[in-house]
């Protein structure tokens, strides 16, 4: 049985599911923090793990999405839920670090998630031990209006050359080449992460963001020499708007590019893009050779080290892995299982494009503002939007970055 | 017992009846000060073990450039926002006569000041965005070229300053306005009859009388501009890239934020907004206290 805190609808369902009602259920409180969409998706997963498990009674309550950020470090060290919602990566690491979320590898040994999850394991680990159980990711990449490619003139790019070529003819027509809305700063890190992991690779990027390198390094200044090449064709305003007014500028024709995660391809349909007008593609080659590395965001459940239920959070934590479970969830959701056994509803060519894009990466990134550490982020972030606007401030901005990174890591 | 209270009545019941307010008081306000200023001297990410480091988040504000730059725009918030004394005196004044209708006017005038500063925020934003605000388009029709002044370094500040101002100078306008009403008819009567008009008669008869609301007024603005933060939160969130910001917005963006959690600097920017805010606060003390004592 449901309880929700939140919602008529939610209370006639658990209304409906009540005729059963046996007195030794136990309780299993789980914390989250969805959207309407996935917040129905999780809700119909507690249903189903709960008609397996006649003997545990989820009690889900819903967060606001931002709230939770705060409300979680409140909540896991006053009264703990069984199970919470966070994020892989670096993201997790201060809640390892102080004591907060229980070790699950016995979950991982035992259901042979090593295998199952393998594309997302790295993420979920640190010290060799595994935090936490992932769900659900999606592939960033850049989408684009061929609407825009069609009044320009231009083919589609097949590597990075033939992308920055494009730019110069979509000036002529005046519409922006790419476009991003970095007043909330994390869209930026998209285009940051991306152009890096292209120029110098995947292990050089988690070095870099896991503040092994300076970042007045050459091979950095060889990063933002490449993201140089394209500033000037970058929406001139971006600092002032928001991720949703740029999609809107892509939506009607006033730019072709916009590097983003596939959460936006809900956002560009309902401004009237069709399958036939969006497009999708990963970002193209820069350094020849190196090996493709890709941006996924992964968002999981942990247990808590004040949960009461161990036990049935694990029980838990293993259907949510499972691959059934996983297929169901993520076709509701319009995202991508990181179970591989999974499988994703092939008539979307978005998500198929994602599928296809991460099971042949060589290695996924989670995200600039997951990989490093949270202060690391912002001053790097900040960074990013100050260099697409003003990139001739590049060495400034390297030697603030790196006077932050002297601070954060040490 | 009760020969005690008989005896003391008079001295104690004061303090009775203060009890509950000195008591909120210092929970909320005195306390928090002290546990903020030992706070200042931890790194503490508000989870883990809270370690003491003596003076190092002082010594890490004298080289921060963000810190700087909020200190800068808290002194351009200060100077700025003063506007609305003159501004709202002027419109008070222009306000203060027996028109039909002058009440409609004179909340239509207050009406700023009645919605939230969120709203506030929210419109000016709008009415700043590129390539749908009325302003960019205005400056985009005048120049052939539009500003996004939100995407602007240079005057990203201002824009908000002018946002905070349109509330303000309400405020201060109805400060003014019930001070008007107050202004003492015979001095006005005898001061027309020596001669005196115009400048003259606002300078060294009215404004004289006015002096209790423009030390209201400029009180409330000085505080006002030392702790905006909403407008800076909603319009632009400090950016672009951290040139809007202001101490309390740079304290909260270190302390709770989703990128912050440094709790011992967050606390060591509020002690240094603290004690800029005291010197103006023991000023008024002061004053007030002076007015107190010389009646």
């Amino acid at each position: 049985m449901v309880h929700l805190k939140t919602g008529a609808l939610a209370l006639t369902a658990v209304l409906l599911a009540t005729t059963a009602v046996s007195a030794q259920q136990r309780e299993l409180k789980y914390y989250g923090d969805f959207d309407p969409i996935p917040l129905a998706a999780m809700e119909a997963l507690i249903a189903d793990f709960e008609a397996a498990n006649p003997d545990i009674d989820v009690v889900f309550q819903n967060f606001d999405h931002e709230g939770y950020k705060t409300a979680i470090r409140n909540f896991l060290t006053a009264d703990s839920p069984d199970l919470a919602n966070w994020y892989a990566g670096n993201r997790m690491a201060p809640f390892v670090a102080a004591g907060q979320f229980q070790d699950v590898s016995d979950v991982w040994e035992a259901n042979g998630l090593s295998d199952s999850l393998g594309s997302a394991k790295a993420s979920m680990t640190i010290d060799g031990k595994q935090w936490g159980v992932p769900y659900t990711y999606y592939q960033w990449g850049i989408y684009f209006n061929k609407d825009a490619y069609a009044a320009a003139g231009v083919e589609v790019p097949t590597d990075w050359a033939g992308f920055v070529a494009n730019c110069e003819k979509f000036s002529e027509v005046e519409i922006d080449c790419l476009t991003t809305g970095t007043k909330a700063l994390w869209p930026g890190a998209g285009i940051f992460d991306y152009i890096n992991m292209r120029t110098n690779g995947y292990e050089f990027h988690m070095d870099l963001t896991a503040g092994k390198v300076e970042w007045t390094d050459p091979r950095v200044k060889a990063t933002f020499a490449e993201w140089a090449k394209i500033a000037p064709f970058i929406t001139s305003n971006h600092a002032a708007i928001d991720w949703q007014d740029a999609a809107a500028l892509l939506i009607q024709g006033k730019a072709a590019n916009y590097v983003m995660g596939n959460f936006a391809v809900g956002v560009f349909k309902e401004g009237g893009m069709t399958n036939d007008n969006l497009g999708f593609m990963v970002f193209p080659e820069i350094t020849p050779g190196i090996p493709r590395a890709e941006e996924a965001p992964t968002d999981t459940i942990h247990i808590p080290a004040g949960a009461k239920n161990v036990e049935d959070a694990k029980t838990f934590l293993a259907f949510v892995a499972s691959a059934d479970a996983q297929t169901k969830l993520n076709g509701a959701i319009g995202q991508l299982p990181t179970n591989k056994n999974a499988t994703v509803d092939t008539s979307d060519p978005f998500l198929s494009a994602g599928f296809e894009t991460l099971s042949t990466a060589y290695a996924l990134a989670q995200f600039f503002d997951r990989d490093a550490p949270a202060e690391m982020a912002k001053v790097g972030m900040e960074g990013f939007q100050e260099f697409m606007v003003k990139p001739d401030r590049i060495d400034a901005i390297l030697e603030r970055l790196e006077k932050a990174r002297q601070r954060i890591y040490n | 017992m009760s020969r005690y209270w008989k005896r003391n009545q008079l001295r104690l019941a004061p303090w009775l009846f203060l009890a509950p307010g000195l008591a909120m008081f210092a929970v909320y306000v005195i306390i928090p000060i002290f546990q903020s200023l030992s706070i200042s001297f931890y790194d503490w990410d508000g989870l883990g073990e809270a370690v003491y480091i003596g003076t190092d988040n002082y010594v890490e504000l004298i080289d921060d450039e963000a810190f700087y730059i909020s200190l800068k725009n808290n002194v351009i918030w200060l100077a700025l926002y003063l506007l609305a004394v003159p501004a709202g005196l002027f419109i008070a004044i222009f306000l203060n006569q027996t028109v039909r209708g002058i009440r409609i006017y004179k909340s239509l005038f207050f009406f700023p000041f009645v919605i939230s500063q969120v709203v506030v925020g929210l419109m000016f934003s709008w009415f700043y965005a590129p390539d749908f605000g009325l302003f960019y388009k205005l400056i985009e029709l005048i120049t052939g070229q539009g500003i996004a002044i939100l995407a602007e370094e240079d005057y990203v500040t201002y824009g908000i300053i002018v946002a905070g101002l349109w509330p303000q100078i309400a405020y201060v306008m109805i400060l003014y306005l019930t001070g008007l009403n107050n202004v003492a008819p015979d001095q006005v009567e005898a001061a027309r009859l020596d001669g005196a008009k115009g400048w003259k008669m606002l300078w060294y008869v009215i404004l004289p009388q006015l002096r209790p609301a423009t030390f209201i007024a400029v009180v409330v603005t000085v505080i006002g501009a030392l702790r905006s933060f909403d407008l800076v939160s909603i319009m632009t969130d400090g950016g672009p890239w951290g040139s809007s910001r202001v101490l309390s917005f740079y304290m909260y963006e270190q302390a709770l934020s989703e990128y912050g959690f440094r709790m011992g600097y967050g606390a060591a920017i509020a002690v240094v907004l603290f004690a800029i805010m005291m010197v103006f606060i023991s000023g008024f003390i002061w004053k007030m206290w002076r007015d107190e004592t010389e009646r």
